[in-house]
């Protein structure tokens, strides 16, 4: 497996997504989203009433910051879904698969694709997102309530192992559709398991804590390799141009 | 160049190619006849390394297609022009080549003079910064051709590469095969296309899943050349078409004052169709050998295996 192909691949992608407003849109958006109306939430929540307690903040933001990890399994379906559906109907994955590239340089260069551009999105928001909640929550709090560890381990250990997920889901699912939007469409049952985990919480099954955070990461870890090898199993060669609808 | 012996696809009980045993030549432009469904497609993605053969063997310029190792080292050296040209539509014409110059380590001086060389040749320089999506069928053609020959590979496979164009680009096209043809370049033609086929190929293959005639163009036409007799009389009656029907002659048809067969040996066999006639009454015009295209072998051999 050489890196710099696979980097290649991914390259010619952020080429190709450049000429796609509407992928870009998909990536920005919900960061741009959740960073700017959380903190403007909390900040005018509950004004006449003296807002949000302070005791209650840090669960509320806890509870909001894992909207980063909801959207890690989401924001990268329609890039992975593009990456490999628009190929298909491009049918420009045939000359791709005749070159020396190897599947698995090809897979990783469309994970990649996927990938970076939503860490960057997210990653982004998640500054923006921060500096915003500490100050509309400084006064109460006393203290810059972000960064701390919990979301920490929730953009560098959670977050990119759920878009790994998403992607690997986006490129089992692009295996069997014909066109991007049955793609997404498939992939928004990975936003499921994720807002599951943000209700219970917000009922007071779990607590977002980081020991939590390490466990859920660790059952998603779990998962994305047993999707890996349902992948890579479908991302070869012979299945692409034989059994790939 | 390439080489196959006996090489068999099968998709379950499907059998797509049919033992084929061929053998291109360094330099050579290898023409693969045959209708929609012969397994044209299949054999050029088993020589690609695209797809696994079933059995048989297949060698490209030496490397076993069936071993891992070897189908990179193909792949190296081959290009491939597939059937639906396959281009990143939201790419320009540069960055199409581009990509594919690097990925075969093409060095930047290298893909820059061989882009600016084929995108002149094929009349699309001016058009290298426009978005591949937006050209016209015979413009992809042509560039998905220079992207297959991009790294300068030994063999170039070509998968039905003017069907679907206008008489134009087709021309653009076949004048273009022509031109590699100059420079010694082999090539693997996949076409259905017989006036194609006879114009630019030196060997032809036909295929129904399996190999159904071999050879040159003129060794293919002569294959049935001889074999159909055509013999214009003044009149045609009853007692002539009763002394043809005596000599049980296949595909005998008639048609005004001519009657039309097919014999096998017509120097010997002429004489004696022509000694029945005129024991018949009849007053012989003229007696010809029609000679046959390669269309006629195709069909014949086509409908021969269907």
């Amino acid at each position: 497996m050489r890196l710099s192909k696979a980097w290649l691949v991914a390259t010619r992608d952020f080429k190709v997504f450049r000429h796609q407003k509407n992928i870009w849109y998909s990536i920005v958006i919900f960061p741009v989203i959740i960073s700017v109306l959380f903190p403007v939430v909390v900040e005018f929540a509950g004004r006449k009433s003296g807002g949000i307690p302070a005791a209650s903040l840090p669960t509320y933001l806890n509870a909001f910051s894992f909207f980063f990890a909801i959207g890690a399994a989401f924001v990268p379906l329609s890039v992975a879904s593009y990456s490999i559906v628009g190929e298909k109907v491009e049918k420009s994955l045939e000359p791709l698969l005749a070159t020396p590239l190897t599947d698995g340089e090809i897979l990783l260069g469309k994970t990649i694709s996927a990938l970076l551009p939503t860490l960057i999105a997210l990653y982004a928001g998640s500054v923006v997102f921060m500096t915003g909640m500490d100050a509309v929550t400084f006064h109460k709090l006393g203290y810059n309530y972000f960064p701390n560890e919990t979301i920490g381990v929730l953009l560098l250990v959670l977050v990119p192992i759920a878009v790994v997920l998403s992607v690997l889901f986006s490129i089992i699912v692009s295996s069997r559709v014909n066109d991007v939007r049955s793609a997404n469409s498939y992939g928004i049952l990975m936003f499921f398991p994720f807002l599951a985990i943000y209700l219970a919480s917000e009922i007071g099954i779990i607590s977002l804590n980081v020991n939590n955070l390490l466990i859920i990461s660790g059952i998603l870890l779990a998962i994305d390799v047993a999707l890996f090898f349902v992948s890579t199993a479908a991302f070869q060669r012979e299945e692409i141009l034989t059994k790939w609808k | 160049m390439i080489d196959t012996e006996n090489l068999t696809k099968k998709f379950g009980d499907l059998t797509a190619v049919d033992s084929l045993t061929i053998h291109v030549d360094d330099g050579e432009v290898f023409g693969f006849l045959g209708p929609n469904g012969a397994g044209k497609t299949t054999t050029v993605r088993m020589l690609c390394c695209l797809i696994s053969k079933t059995s048989g063997d297949a060698k490209i310029g030496g490397y076993d297609v069936g071993n891992k190792e070897d189908s990179l080292k193909i792949r190296k050296i081959i290009g491939l022009v597939p059937d639906n040209v396959g281009l990143s539509e939201h790419l320009t014409a540069y960055d199409n080549l581009d990509f594919y110059g690097k990925i075969y380590d093409c060095t930047e001086a290298q893909r820059k003079d061989s882009i600016r060389r084929f995108l002149e040749m094929l009349d699309l320089w001016d058009k290298r910064d426009v978005l591949a999506g937006t050209f016209s069928k015979g413009m992809k053609q042509k560039l998905a051709i220079a992207r297959a020959l991009i790294h300068d590979p030994e063999i170039l496979f070509m998968d039905e590469p003017t069907v679907n164009l206008d008489p134009e680009s087709a021309k653009t096209v076949r004048n273009f095969i022509l031109e590699l043809k100059k420079q010694k370049k082999t090539i693997f033609l996949n076409t259905h296309n017989l006036d194609e086929a006879q114009r630019i190929c030196d060997k032809i293959a036909i295929l129904n899943t399996r190999l159904r005639a071999l050879g040159t163009p003129q060794d293919l036409e002569q294959q049935v050349k001889s074999r159909k007799t055509v013999i214009t009389l003044e009149k045609i009656d009853d007692k002539i078409l009763g002394a043809l029907k005596d000599l049980s002659l296949k595909n005998l048809t008639s048609e005004g004052n001519s009657i039309t067969f097919d014999v096998v040996d017509p120097d010997s066999q002429n004489s004696a169709v022509v000694e029945a006639l005129v024991l018949a009454g009849g007053h012989v015009n003229t007696v010809n050998v029609v000679g046959s295209t390669l269309e006629d072998v195709y069909l014949k051999l086509v409908r021969e295996s269907a």
